[in-house]
């Protein structure tokens, strides 16, 4: 961060009458408040989190032995799809468009988002895609069960949930464009005066790029499941061969969605984390230029490299060539921002708090989902991790120990800002040292299973696997039952916390590090009515 | 009890990293019997490597910064945020160990890519559970399915996994292969994407319905090799293996021709017993039916019907001879099934107390017959067929569309 | 121009909540409707009203916000912003289908005609065919045979007119656009008229089009991937035709009781934009699909 603010106008502006908060539930439906809107997503998105949660610990608890105890294969599978949109859909993306929407608003010094009526119904569209596509798990024939790429023909044998799965990506898809193309029109045009793009918090600027990456993937995404629909309904061919078509097509246009859909979920973690560190480092961020071309860089070389899902399905030696060298390419920009971070801790002043000891364990457990992802891009060796559970212990490290840690993290730091109240620091750091380490137990052991010949999406294994899913459940289920530590602080700290009242600062000197800290704890219902005058500080 | 002490073995042994007790198992990728599995394993290893070295500079230098550069310890911050020099050298370091990574990876892609002149060409096809083989050179043909003991085990609670031989990784006929011989795989599927693994071999390939894929082997030395199908494909994906018997060549000539000559016979018509039939019955449901109709004959609410009761089932015994034969758009067609397969599968369903059904009667091969696709599968069958006739036996049952057009 | 200096925050959203209502009982009902349930189509014709007319309102409070001043210079760029990015967003919408297009005749039509090319090779591509017989030639309905004969969409017919008029309402709209810039209401209105006349008169054009094609030439939406892409390619950009020209009517009725000053017209610049992005996609169309 690079600028502060030189003088802050508290008063209310009093050209318009300022609403406060309508009364009752109508101020949370019909609310247009960046922060009321951030709340909701906040919320829900915890909410889906366990339920998502759930549904992967339903999955743990059936493979923790061989053999099917409790559910039908069809339903492990329903519930590894469904456990994935919801993660996915429900939890990681929609945390961090609530993250967007409080602090991006606050951090360059605008008085709300750039379309507040558009900002309600982006979260409105949001509950009711979730809504329809949870609303299949009741359904004849059960809830999609074809993984959550969908990848035809084996979605087109899903019962009645087939439609409405598809709505549902539609709704998703419409709500996270709206929610993008505000967080494009408040960053470029909201801005107080003298916060010039190289000025904005790191997390602002990722979050600038994912707004890009996804107004061009989810029309996408929307697209292909549109073909899936006309073709289950309507007699198109584009993936049936009879026809002329290709099941392989909607890989290649789902994996042009999916693989940049993942930058979605890591690129504003890696703003979070760029915004955590410095401030417990005590020093700036170190590398801030490059550190914004790396996220440029990750999400331009995001668009070209989407075959790398898809080494075994049978492409050209060229295809394989190209997309195994583009891939690799990526482990450099996001080197850069890992040793930037490294470098941004080096000879600082270090304090443990538990955001920052969720940010450093982001950074180590990141890293090494990255190193499998950079071993999976080399096309030849994929072709034995290709859909192991060596993958599924890939995306879990740069997902779960990464996104989630992060999203952990921007609770602890953001939390005393947004109610006032400071958080049990004591729950919070065995709530720390638990996930961390049986994170760890839960995840780990599966890459020995991929290795060892484990295929991913399956119910029921061979004996000699027995004892690491063992291992990997009961890790699963410490892990599962630690987030509810989180839960209890989140209650507890708006209730009043450990009643000792914040600063306006909250963290020791965190106002050279963003406006937020500037404003008293909690801000009031309308921030910057007035903007603020943004001087640089010294170290820029 | 016994779960506690699993438990605790476990966490013992995940302690000291030792693995596991399975002498099969390994914690790293298998080195395989291929060329080319070697090679992607030194591949694999290589990049292990270096990723690990890379995490220990990394970590190391960070870890240094946690211990020594901590507020507590006093330490006061330096406020630099810059240094060109330091960025440029670790953008160009990783960029030139990338490319020493990708000039083998190269190799391994286009040795992966060689299927030309092969000696061999098989032909996978994948269905919805099963693999078939189709050697186009001998042409030897047949189908390969989980095996029976591990059928029961994974769908009757009572029986306890760990009992059964390779649970889950073995199947009723495997594919055999001669050894050193470079064989082309030719791989596509009936119904879903299905994928074909042997981690041994070195790599996996999707068969893709209406596609025809390519890839290679050569095995080095005679031994079983276990997979699985690796692509979601519905509900039993995970009962799908695949094993591969390689042997010498001599070997591999001789059950060739044994098999070639099985394949030739013509069904058993004579009359046979009771629980001869009930007994193959039994197999042969286990083996087509079991995936969706289930077990138990329950089948599997919203998506396949039951037997356990049905009045197709316990009606009419042409027309649901009929309606196996024929299937219907959900359910496959099962016309090729041999008249004494048919014969116990029908007695089986229609009496069996596993599935809940006892309509007391037996159905023998003679009125199996339908003789509609026998003729070019078994050239004897004309012989048998008349046999059936002489003796008064045989009652082939009503045109199939016939039967179609009332299901 | 406004009179209010700061950037206007709306302080409810009504509308928005229940227009997502309707838009979610819209595609519930669809959803219904395709399984078979017959409350299906009353459930979707309920949400699409419910929709259109919660729109409706939004978009008449808009207004009614807009000529009373209270939008200043800032909030008229967030609604450029907004309405550029939402095309952006239909043109990868449209790339897909393009992209599918492309795919189809290139790779997988090759593929399994066996054919050798430039992207036949390789791992995995066999010259094994499962198709005997199967010609690898655009245009296809696939080695199956899929929907029967038929016969493909010829360019210079009804599709070259189209391309005539489509362009031409381009013309008209910009003519329109200066009217506007120069007061002349006139001229507005007439090119409004024409635009909206000559987007009407396109999808009439394009109806008769697929009239021929289902009931003379045996061409449907099931004629293998030749039908499939054709019909979907064509058929999502008559659909936003229509749409844009009922934008257009909305804008030219406004134009009529004179809401747009040469100042603050952005609803008619939102409107002409989607019509020149409509219009430029039925370039591509014309020849990726129709042409070559
Ligand atoms: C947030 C999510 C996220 C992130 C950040 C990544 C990051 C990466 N992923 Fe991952 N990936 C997923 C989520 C993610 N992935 C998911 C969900 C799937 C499975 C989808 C499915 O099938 O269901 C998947 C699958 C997947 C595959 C397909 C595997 C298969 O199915 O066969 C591949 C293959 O190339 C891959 C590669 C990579 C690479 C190269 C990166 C790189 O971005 C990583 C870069 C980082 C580093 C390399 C570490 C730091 C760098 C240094 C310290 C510098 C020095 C390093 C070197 C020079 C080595 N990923
Ligand atoms: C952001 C994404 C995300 C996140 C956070 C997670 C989190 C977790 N995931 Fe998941 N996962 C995916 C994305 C994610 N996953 C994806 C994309 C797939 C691939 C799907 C596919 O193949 O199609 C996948 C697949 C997947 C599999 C493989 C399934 C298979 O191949 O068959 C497994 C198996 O172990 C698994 C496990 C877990 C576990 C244990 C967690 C844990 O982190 C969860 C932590 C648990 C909780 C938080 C539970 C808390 C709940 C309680 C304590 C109960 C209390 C209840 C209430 C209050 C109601 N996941
Ligand atoms: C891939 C799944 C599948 C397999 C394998 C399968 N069936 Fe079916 N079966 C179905 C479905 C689906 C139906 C419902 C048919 C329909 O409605 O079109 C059905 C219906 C039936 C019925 C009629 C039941 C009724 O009451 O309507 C009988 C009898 C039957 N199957 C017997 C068999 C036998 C015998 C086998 C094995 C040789 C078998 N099926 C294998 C899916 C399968
Ligand atoms: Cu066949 Cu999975
Ligand atoms: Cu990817």
């Amino acid at each position: 961060m690079s600028a502060v603010v030189a003088e802050h106008d508290d008063h209310h502006d009093h050209e318009h009458e300022h609403h406060g908060p309508e009364k009752g539930i109508l101020r949370w439906i019909i609310t247009t408040n960046h922060k009321d809107i951030g709340t909701l997503y906040l919320l829900f998105s915890l909410a889906m989190f366990f339920v998502g949660g759930s549904m992967a610990l339903i999955i743990r608890a059936e493979l923790f032995e061989p053999g099917l105890q409790f559910v039908d294969p069809n339903f492990f599978n329903s519930m590894t799809t469904m456990h994935a949109l919801v993660m996915v859909f429900g939890a990681v993306m929609p945390a961090f468009v609530g993250l967007a929407n409080w602090m991006i608003p606050i951090m360059i010094g605008a008085p709300d988002m750039a379309l507040p009526r558009m900002n309600n119904m982006s979260f409105w569209m949001l509950v009711a895609g979730v809504l329809l596509i949870a609303s299949t798990l009741f359904m004849e024939g059960g809830a999609p069960s074809a993984g959550w790429t969908f990848y035809p023909p084996l979605v087109m044998q899903t019962g009645k949930a087939f439609p409405f799965a598809v709505f549902a990506v539609h709704m998703l898809g419409v709500s996270s464009i709206m929610g993008a193309i505000n967080i494009i029109a408040t960053i470029f045009n909201m801005r107080a005066p003298g916060m010039t793009l190289m000025k904005m918090p790191l997390f602002v600027w990722t979050w600038l790029i994912t707004a890009f990456l996804l107004i061009a993937i989810m029309p996408v995404f929307a697209g292909a499941v549109t073909m899936l629909l006309t073709d289950r309904f309507f007699d198109t061919s584009f993936f049936d061969a009879a026809g002329g078509g290709d099941p392989v097509l909607y890989q290649h246009i789902f994996w042009f969605f999916g693989h940049p859909e993942v930058y979605v979920m890591i690129l504003p973690t890696f703003g979070v984390a760029s915004t955590i560190i410095p401030v417990f480092a005590r020093k700036p961020l170190f590398g801030y230029s490059s550190m914004v071309y790396a996220t440029g860089a990750i999400a331009f070389l995001s668009f070209i490299v989407w075959a790398h899902h898809m080494f075994t399905v049978g492409l050209p030696v060229a295809g394989e060539l190209y997309f195994m060298y583009a891939t690799m390419l990526i482990a450099i920009p996001t080197g850069v921002k890992v040793f930037n971070w490294t470098a941004t801790m080096w000879k600082g002043s270090l304090t443990f708090e538990t955001p920052m000891l969720f940010s450093i364990a982001f950074v180590v457990l990141f890293t090494m989902g990255g190193f499998t992802g950079l071993m999976m891009s080399v096309a030849p060796v994929d072709f034995q991790y290709h859909d192991t559970y060596f993958i599924v212990a890939h995306f879990h490290y740069t997902l779960v120990p990464a996104s989630i840690f992060i999203l952990m993290a921007a609770g602890y730091y953001w939390l005393p800002k947004w109610t006032g109240n400071m958080y049990n620091e004591k729950i919070g750091r065995l709530h720390f040292w638990l996930s961390v380490v049986s994170v760890n137990i839960l995840f780990f052991p599966q890459h020995f299973l991929g290795l060892a010949g484990m295929p991913r999406r399956i119910p029921d294994y061979a004996i000699q696997f027995a004892d690491w899913n063992m291992v990997s459940s009961i890790g699963a289920f410490i892990y599962g039952f630690s987030q509810l530590l989180f839960l209890y602080i989140v209650i507890d700290t708006i209730k009043g916390g450990t009643g000792e009242k914040v600063t306006d600062e909250v963290w020791e000197e965190a106002s050279k590090h963003g406006l937020e800290w500037t404003l008293p704890s909690p801000p009031p219902y309308h921030t910057f009515t007035t903007p603020p005058e943004i001087i640089p500080t010294e170290h820029i | 009890m016994k779960k506690t002490k699993q438990l605790l073995a476990c966490l013992v042994l995940m302690a000291f990293g030792l693995g596991t007790a399975h002498a099969d198992y390994t914690l790293n990728l298998m080195q395989g019997v291929t060329q080319l599995s070697h090679e992607l394993y030194d591949l694999h290893m290589l990049i292990l490597w270096v990723c690990v070295f890379i995490g220990i500079v990394v970590f190391g230098t960070m870890f240094y910064s946690i211990f020594h550069h901590r507020k507590s310890k006093g330490h006061k911050a330096e406020q630099f945020h810059e240094n060109t020099t330091v960025e440029i050298i670790w953008t160009i370091i990783p960029t030139l160990i990338l490319v020493g990574m990708a000039i083998p990876a190269t190799k391994a892609v286009i040795d992966l890519d060689k299927v030309q002149e092969s000696e061999m060409s098989i032909k996978v096809t994948g269905k919805q559970w099963y693999w078939e083989y189709e050697y186009l050179d001998s042409g030897v043909r047949f189908e390969s399915h989980l095996d029976e003991a591990s059928e029961k085990a994974h769908r009757v609670s009572t029986i306890d996994p760990r009992t059964v031989a390779n649970y889950l990784l073995n199947v009723d006929r495997p594919l055999v292969v001669p050894v050193k011989k470079k064989i082309r795989f030719l791989f596509t599927a009936a119904d879903v994407i299905h994928s074909w693994w042997v981690p041994d071999l070195g790599w996996k390939k999707d068969a893709n319905p209406g596609f025809v894929n390519e890839a290679w082997t050569s095995v080095d030395k005679p031994g079983i090799y276990r997979g699985q199908c690796t692509e979601l494909c519905g509900r039993d994906h995970g009962f799908m293996p695949i094993v591969v018997i390689a042997m010498e060549q001599d070997q591999y000539d001789a059950w060739v021709k044994t098999t070639l000559e099985k394949q030739k016979q013509a069904p058993d018509l004579s009359k046979q017993s009771r629980s001869l039939l009930l007994a193959k019955g039994e197999s042969v449901y286990l083996k087509n039916c079991v995936a969706c109709h289930q077990i138990d004959g329950k089948g599997i609410s919203g998506w396949y019907p039951a037997l356990r009761g049905s009045a197709k089932v316990t009606g009419d015994v042409d027309q649901l001879v009929g309606f196996v034969q024929a299937g219907t758009s959900k359910m496959p067609q099962f016309k090729k099934l041999p008249a004494d397969e048919l014969a116990g599968l029908i007695t089986y369903i229609r009496n069996s107390s596993d599935l809940g059904n006892d309509v007391k009667d037996e159905f023998q091969p003679c009125q199996a017959l339908t003789l509609d696709d026998f003729d070019d599968l078994f050239p004897d069958i004309d012989d048998a067929a008349q046999q059936c006739k002489e003796k008064g036996e045989v009652k082939p049952v009503k045109d199939v569309a016939e039967n179609k057009a009332g299901a | 121009m406004s009179t209010h200096t700061a950037y206007y925050i709306p302080h409810k959203a009504t509308w928005p909540v229940m227009a997502t209502a309707g838009l979610m009982l819209m595609l519930a009902g669809f959803a219904n409707h395709l399984n078979g349930s017959s409350i299906g189509s009353g459930m979707m014709l309920t949400g699409f009203i419910t929709f259109i007319v919660m729109l409706g309102f939004w978009f008449a409070l808009q207004s009614t916000e807009s000529e009373s001043g209270m939008y200043n210079h800032g909030v008229g760029i967030s609604y450029r912003m907004g309405m550029m990015w939402f095309i952006f967003s239909e043109v990868m919408f449209f790339c897909v289908f393009f992209g599918a297009l492309w795919y189809t005749r290139n790779i997988s039509v090759s593929w399994l005609g066996a054919v050798e090319g430039a992207f036949s090779s390789g791992p995995g591509r066999s010259t094994y065919t499962l198709w005997e017989g199967f010609s690898a030639t655009w245009p296809t309905n696939g080695p199956g045979k899929v929907g029967g004969d038929f016969e493909p969409m010829g360019a210079f017919g009804l599709p070259f007119v189209n391309t005539l008029l489509l362009l031409s309402s381009g013309v008209t709209c910009t003519w329109a656009h200066h009217g506007l810039l120069a007061k002349n209401r006139q001229q507005l209105i007439k090119g409004l008229l024409a635009t909206v006349g000559l987007g009407f008169l396109f999808v009439a054009f394009q109806a008769t089009e697929y009239y021929e094609a289902y009931h003379e030439m045996g061409l449907t939406l099931g004629s293998g991937v030749y039908g499939s892409t054709f019909f979907m390619l064509t058929g999502f950009h008559g659909l936003h035709v229509c749409v844009g020209a009922i934008i257009l009517s909305v804008v030219l009725f406004r134009s009529w009781k004179g809401h747009f000053t040469p100042e603050n017209h952005f609803a008619f610049e939102a409107a002409a934009w989607y019509w020149h992005f409509v219009d430029v996609v039925w370039l591509g169309l014309f020849v990726f699909v129709y042409l070559m």
